[in-house]
């Protein structure tokens, strides 16, 4: 009986919930965005910073750019990067005529949504909404047979990370180890970054190629005495989170001395985590950093930054997303209202500068962003350091965003109304 | 001889992690019948403990500090709330752990926050002890092995030579025994909760900036610790060290040796089946899976462990 009371009394609360949703979402002169990405369970972490960053952006482009004079308003859902969860989200996103969803983790996620968004245009043709894909990296996602016109994706994709990753290593690197995670993220990185040696470093060999299984391993030295035996010289991983600080640390306590070339080492705790022991030796591959606007002068962007780092404890990376933000508001206030078909039409093409006065392009014929990259290098050589470590990232290279257009099988079908 | 030799100092410490994690885990659960699914988080507990008081003070303190505290949870947790659920019963204790799993994660990303926390080795172990072919072996690990049979040797002393634990051996088996006897058995029981939650602890402290100290650090370490404890067997804390050692060597030893089942057994290649995929990948990419093919295999032909002391 009591069981039975208790199951009431949640189920109730539950209805509540879902009966107070719509009311919150009825205000107006807003313009909503419906932001779905873990925000329970062990990947929780994710949702909540990239949150805390999206608001800050928020904020900024609406006080810049707003969109037809309304604000942008982030409403979340919580995904717990299951794709099952987040179609149920989407159903929500829908159901509260919210016209855009957005997504940062999981490609598992991101392949879900581009076919949900896909379907639900063409039954709800007043419904319509726009996917903005901010974080699903798999290179698939913007070639056949997934791609589709309701998908933007303002990240570069895995193919155009390991031409970065690729075309930054040094010319007397000639032995690169690879290790990633054993699963679609890492072979894909690892199918990549092989497919990018073989065409621009021939005169480089793989001398090991390596998958770990993924958030298993505790204790990496084994791998060191691996690597060592291989004689490589660097070690080209995209594993992140423990996999990467976990592999760093047994390095550095076995003094193993290889460069590491990373994908994902800019990703929030990993230098905190990494500390010393990637000190001028781990480099990454990324799209900002906050020694840029230093290094190329730019003030205002490096005001940008300063205010985020007053709030934050971690550091501002995602110049992207400004990017994603600014290109957003004026294809809106270029369509003159909230449609959905117009919008989507007029963000094909476009053309933004981003923090860094870099112009960035969203293919038309993909909807992927064409954007530079930065190789970085961590060092205490640098004015803003991450996570109050005191090394920070430096830039060693630059790929302009010219070099990142890298050929697409995308053959999408445009609906004319 | 350098995979031999490297697989015995790895396996070895990480080994002795997972003894000082299991040890406290197979004494609560043989003598208490709970099967404490908190244990791993109270090991997370300790490495923030020692992060914030390292910080403080320093990383001796922490060493001291840290463990007790999370004695003083365990003792916390075992007089509030295990004796309450007791009355309901094994399930209700399972149930009651189970949530501890959850309130402790979500306590301590509210305390210390969602990032990895900096806590790091003591720069006066930081350093290499000596080198074998060309390889450093920290010091820590030194450190971390001394701490580690330390403990092991105490808890032997404590368990064999002392009057105390003298009723806790009777207890393991014979609790309405002991309490007929006139011991204060509920008593003993809170002892023993405390003391593994203080051994957690100190496994948190040592392993916390040896690995890395996140929110996500229970949830990789809490599974295995029941492997171990299910591999030695109920209530023997010597069957709990060999399947600790053994779990750790085992897994060092996967990772290092370069092939597959079928080069290592010198099996034809299996072909496209399902099979044959199974013998062609790599046994460093299943390596963490293998504790717990030895944990059924054990459960298939020996359900009471290496050295159980009883059924059930």
């Amino acid at each position: 009986m009591k069981f039975r009371s208790a199951c009431a009394a949640i189920c109730c609360a539950i209805l509540g919930l879902i009966a107070t949703a719509p009311i919150a979402a009825a205000a107006d002169d807003t313009i909503k965005i419906g932001y779905i990405d873990p925000f329970s369970g062990p990947f929780a972490q994710s949702g909540d910073q990239f949150l805390q960053v999206l608001h800050y952006i928020v904020d900024d482009v609406n006080a810049r750019m707003p969109p037809l004079h309304k604000k942008f308003e982030i409403v979340t859902f919580d995904d717990k990067l299951q794709p099952s969860e987040a179609l149920i989200a989407l159903k929500r996103v829908t159901d509260q005529n919210i016209p855009f969803v957005m997504q940062c983790v999981g490609s598992n996620v991101g392949t879900a949504l581009i076919g949900a968004v896909a379907k639900n245009n063409e039954r709800n043709p007043d419904h319509r909404v726009i996917y903005l894909n901010c974080g699903a990296l798999a290179t698939e996602l913007t070639n056949a047979p997934l791609c589709n016109f309701w998908q933007f994706r303002f990240t570069g994709s895995v193919q155009q990370r390991a031409f970065a990753r690729i075309k930054s290593l040094p010319a007397d690197v000639k032995k690169v180890y690879l290790i990633n995670q054993d699963y679609v993220f890492g072979h894909s990185i690892e199918h990549d970054t092989k497919e990018f040696l073989a065409k621009l470093r021939p005169d480089i060999q793989i001398v090991g190629d390596e998958f770990v299984p993924l958030g298993q391993v505790k204790d990496f030295s084994p791998y060191i005495t691996k690597i060592k035996d291989s004689g490589a010289q660097s070690v080209v991983t995209g594993n992140y989170g423990p996999d990467l600080n976990l592999l760093m640390k047994a390095a550095d306590d076995a003094g193993l001395k290889v460069r590491f070339d990373t994908y994902l080492a800019y990703l929030t705790g990993a230098v905190t985590a990494i500390g010393q022991a990637g000190a001028d030796r781990l480099t990454v591959v990324m799209e900002y950093n906050e020694n840029l606007p230093v290094e190329l002068k730019i003030p205002a962007a490096e005001k940008f930054d300063l205010a985020f780092r007053k709030d934050h404890k971690f550091d501002f990376v995602a110049s992207n997303w400004v990017v994603m933000f600014e290109m957003l508001s004026r294809a809106i206030t270029q369509a003159g209202s909230v449609d959905v078909l117009k919008i989507a039409q007029n963000l094909e093409g476009m053309q933004q500068k981003d923090l860094l006065g870099k112009t960035d392009t969203m293919r038309k014929s993909d909807h992927q962003l064409i954007l530079p990259y930065y190789e970085g290098l961590l060092t205490k050589d640098v004015k803003y350091d991450t996570e109050g470590t005191g090394l920070g990232f430096k830039t060693i290279a630059t790929i302009p965003a010219s070099e990142e257009e890298m050929p697409t099988t995308c053959a999408m079908k445009r609906p004319t109304e | 001889m350098q995979i031999l030799l490297d697989t015995l100092l790895s396996g070895l410490v990480y080994g002795m992690l997972l003894f000082m994690l299991a040890s406290g885990l197979t004494l609560i659960f043989s003598m208490m019948g709970v099967l404490n699914f908190a244990h791993a988080s109270i090991y997370m507990l300790g490495a923030y403990f020692a992060f914030t008081v390292s910080k403080y003070v320093d990383f001796w303190a922490a060493l001291i500090l840290a463990p007790l505290a999370c004695g003083v949870v365990g003792a916390a947790i075992e007089v509030w709330g295990l004796r309450r659920c007791h009355v309901n019963g094994h399930i209700a204790e399972l149930l009651f752990t189970f949530g501890l799993v959850f309130i402790i994660q979500r306590a301590v990303m509210m305390i210390w926050g969602t990032l990895t926390v900096p806590y790091t080795v003591p720069a006066s172990l930081n350093f290499p002890l000596f080198q074998y072919y060309g390889q450093n072996f920290p010091a820590y690990r030194a450190f971390m092995l001394l701490v580690t049979t330390g403990m092991l040797v105490s808890i032997y002393l404590l368990l064999k030579k002392t009057r105390i634990g003298l009723i806790i051996q009777a207890a393991l088996t014979h609790p309405d025994m002991v309490s007929a006897l006139g011991h204060d058995v509920p008593r003993v029981f809170t002892i023993v909760f405390a003391g593994g939650c203080t051994l957690a602890g100190l496994a948190g402290v040592i392993g916390g900036n040896y690995f890395s100290t996140d929110s996500g650090m229970a949830d990789a370490m809490g599974p295995i610790v029941f492997v171990v404890v299910v591999f030695g067997g109920l209530g023997s804390l010597a069957g709990c060290f060999i399947a600790s050692i053994f779990i750790g060597m085992v897994q060092t030893a996967a990772v290092m040796v370069n092939g597959s089942l079928s080069t290592l057994f010198a099996l034809p290649p299996g072909g496209d089946t399902l099979f044959g995929e199974i013998l062609t990948i790599p046994l460093a990419r299943v390596s963490p899976l293998l504790p717990y093919v030895l944990m059924i295999l054990i459960l298939f032909f020996r359900p009471r462990g290496l050295m159980g002391t009883r059924e059930s």
